[in-house]
């Protein structure tokens, strides 16, 4: 069970938000293309799961116990590369190298390159199935206290492979309850707003009626998505669909909801903007840096 | 010497050469095909300005679908528009369609002779710094062992929209691979072009070589032939007479003229930015087993993934530059 979250952990982990936001336009910007929106809005619950949620080792990412995170949507990296940089997979320095020759941070994750990274993906709807493939080796294996976490995307939703994988799960039922999935709900896609290139909702009621058990959250309370997990944690009859409420490009104003920061880095006059807005928290504070 | 007959861009070994994908073209010849025939229709899955649909899309906004993330309904869809007397041009990046709908596309747009034209963009290791995973270099095999299939590699976006609006008008499946990246346009709008018919771009006896014919023939397809001129053209003046020959229709190929420019040079070296097994080497290899068996060397990718980068330094490591295609003629020359 995930420890409870008090007011001191709570605060470091939003800071700890905030600088992987920076770190994530600062690999960016050095990069010089990737994806902005999806990673900054998903920056709180990689912070959160990696930094709280999950019982891992970073010195010992092959731990055969270890919590599985999978990251189905690959182009959000960008986070997962910071977040994994930040708890101490490999040194912060190297996330400058993002998405050049030679580099281990390939711009689509590659499980082969990097250790921590529990698959390779990019090609979008086919993460929950493995997902789903690794809690039943666990289980066969009887491991009872490993848990496999699976991050989606909403666009993602609208591929064939990522129902299939639903459908199975709920068949599963109570076999699979060490299975939770979490769902950046952030409404974009490349062409523009789900609900216009493909309308996705109800999402809840999809799940619920496939044999999940649903949770909606703000996915930018971490105390909240915290209750969330642990919710997941103890439903003993199913596996848990965690529908995180995002911001895309939260953090930066003018990348929040605007499907055009999907895939594409920010200027370096762009970045300057971004950092300040983050170091200041939109002005809330005044930066060390200013 | 450039073949006169092929009418290229004379400007085409400047420094400034203009540079264009050939998604590029393919957008401006399916909006041509589209004023030419009510019947072609359009399906992107979430890549529309990427795969340069956009243009169509606003033109013909009737004729045009968004299907969202999901290439196994684009191809069946399609699959179902086309034997109902439409014309389908489907869009998305090669790894995905036709990579995930490998399936669909064989049996319900193959098998099934639906009409539709299947349109992979981003194609080649030159994708670059998105990495492995969008690097399609399997989709000249998956779609060229398809029976029914045509599959055509447009060299520059001249030729790309070219090859667009020539499969709009012929009946049957069709496969058109393209890239992301610029890169030179060296064909000009009065370069000949027809599916199925390959084209000598260049032919040398070579400078100083006291041979009188050419030594090997360069057989290529897609952007990588303009680093394939240029190998030819710093050949010749070391001495070494080549044939290039722009196979842009891998399937059907143009087995008449392949079988002639071997037994010609007596030596054949294969260019594609794709497998070595399987594509267009692969192709020209079963044709020449069978009728003209000569040394043959292949320039691609060694069974191996790619990776990030810039697309120029990929094509370098991978070993697809014009010093690699040099060295591959050099060596096939010997063993001649
Ligand atoms: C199978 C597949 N088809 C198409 C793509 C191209 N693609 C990359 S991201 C994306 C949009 C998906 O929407 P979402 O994950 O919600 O994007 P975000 O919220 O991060 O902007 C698409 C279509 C892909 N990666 N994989
Ligand atoms: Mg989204």
């Amino acid at each position: 069970m995930t420890t409870p979250l008090h007011e001191k952990k709570l605060k470091f982990l939003e800071e700890m938000a905030n600088t992987i936001r920076e770190d994530v336009i600062k690999a960016l910007v050095e990069a010089k293309s990737g994806h902005s929106a999806g990673p900054l809005g998903m920056a709180d619950i990689f912070t959160a799961m990696y930094f709280h949620v999950l019982n891992h080792d970073p010195k010992k990412p092959d731990w055969p116990d270890r919590d599985r995170l999978v990251l189905s949507n690959g182009h959000i990296c960008p986070v997962l590369y910071t977040t994994l940089a930040h708890a101490g997979y490999f040194p912060v320095e190297e996330l400058m190298t993002l998405r050049k020759l030679n580099s281990r941070l390939q711009g689509h994750p590659h499980r082969k390159a990097l250790p921590g990274l529990e698959t390779t993906s990019g090609p979008l709807g086919s993460g929950l199935s493995q997902a789903i493939g690794m809690a039943l080796a666990l289980r066969l294996d009887n491991k009872k206290n490993s848990r496999v976490y699976c991050l989606t995307s909403d666009g993602e939703h609208q591929e064939g492979n990522i129902w299939e994988a639903i459908m199975f799960a709920g068949k599963q039922g109570s076999k699979l309850n060490r299975l939770t999935a979490i769902m950046d709900r952030n409404n974009i896609q490349i062409d523009g707003f789900t609900e216009q290139v493909m309308p996705l909702e109800p999402l809840r009621e999809k799940y619920e009626s496939f044999g999940w058990h649903v949770i909606d959250v703000n996915g930018h309370d971490i105390a909240e998505f915290v209750a969330a997990v642990n919710e997941a944690q103890a439903i003993y009859e199913k596996p848990t669909m965690i529908i995180a409420h995002t911001i895309p490009g939260k953090g930066v104003s003018f990348m929040e909801n605007d499907f055009t920061w999907h895939g594409k880095p920010p200027s370096p006059e762009e970045a300057k903007r971004a950092l300040h807005e983050l170091r200041t928290l939109r002005g809330q504070i005044m930066s060390e840096h200013e | 010497m450039l073949n006169k007959n092929a009418k290229l861009n004379e400007k085409l070994f400047d420094q400034g050469v203009e540079q264009k994908p050939t998604r590029d073209g393919y957008g401006e010849g399916l909006v041509n095909a589209g004023y030419e025939d009510p019947n072609v229709v359009v399906l992107c899955a979430d890549l529309t300005e990427s795969t340069r649909c956009e243009a169509f899309a606003k033109k013909f906004p009737d004729r045009f679908f968004e299907v969202g993330v999901a290439e196994q309904n684009l191809a069946t869809i399609a699959a179902g528009l086309g034997v109902t007397g439409k014309i389908p041009f489907i869009a998305s990046y090669a790894t995905f369609s036709p990579g995930r709908n490998w399936e669909q596309v064989r049996t319900t747009i193959s098998y099934n002779d639906s009409n539709v034209k299947v349109i992979g963009a981003h194609a080649g290791i030159s994708v670059g710094p998105d990495g492995a995973t969008h690097q399609a270099i399997e989709d000249i095999a998956t779609m060229r062992v398809m029976a029914n299939m045509r599959v055509i590699v447009p060299c520059d976006a001249i030729e790309a929209k070219k090859a667009t609006m020539a499969v709009a008008k012929v009946w049957g499946p069709a496969y058109v691979r393209l890239g992301r990246e610029k890169t030179p346009v060296f064909t000009t709008e009065a370069t000949p072009f027809t599916i199925g018919k390959a084209e000598v771009l260049w032919e040398s006896n070579g400078k100083k070589g006291k041979s009188k014919k050419p030594q090997v023939a360069i057989i290529g397809c897609g952007p990588l032939l303009h680093r394939a001129l240029q190998a030819a053209h710093e050949l010749e003046e070391e001495g070494i007479g080549t044939i290039v020959l722009n196979s842009h229709t891998v399937k059907p190929l143009d087995e008449k003229k392949i079988v002639e420019v071997a037994e010609a040079c007596g030596a054949v070296v294969t260019v594609e930015e794709h497998q070595v097994s399987g594509g267009l080497g692969g192709a020209v290899a079963e044709l020449l087993a069978k009728h003209m068996p000569v040394p043959m060397e292949f320039i691609g990718m060694q069974n191996v993934f790619g990776e990030s980068g810039q697309p120029d330094e990929l094509i370098e490591k991978y070993g697809m530059g014009t010093s690699d295609i040099k060295d591959a003629v050099k060596r096939v020359a010997r063993r001649a």
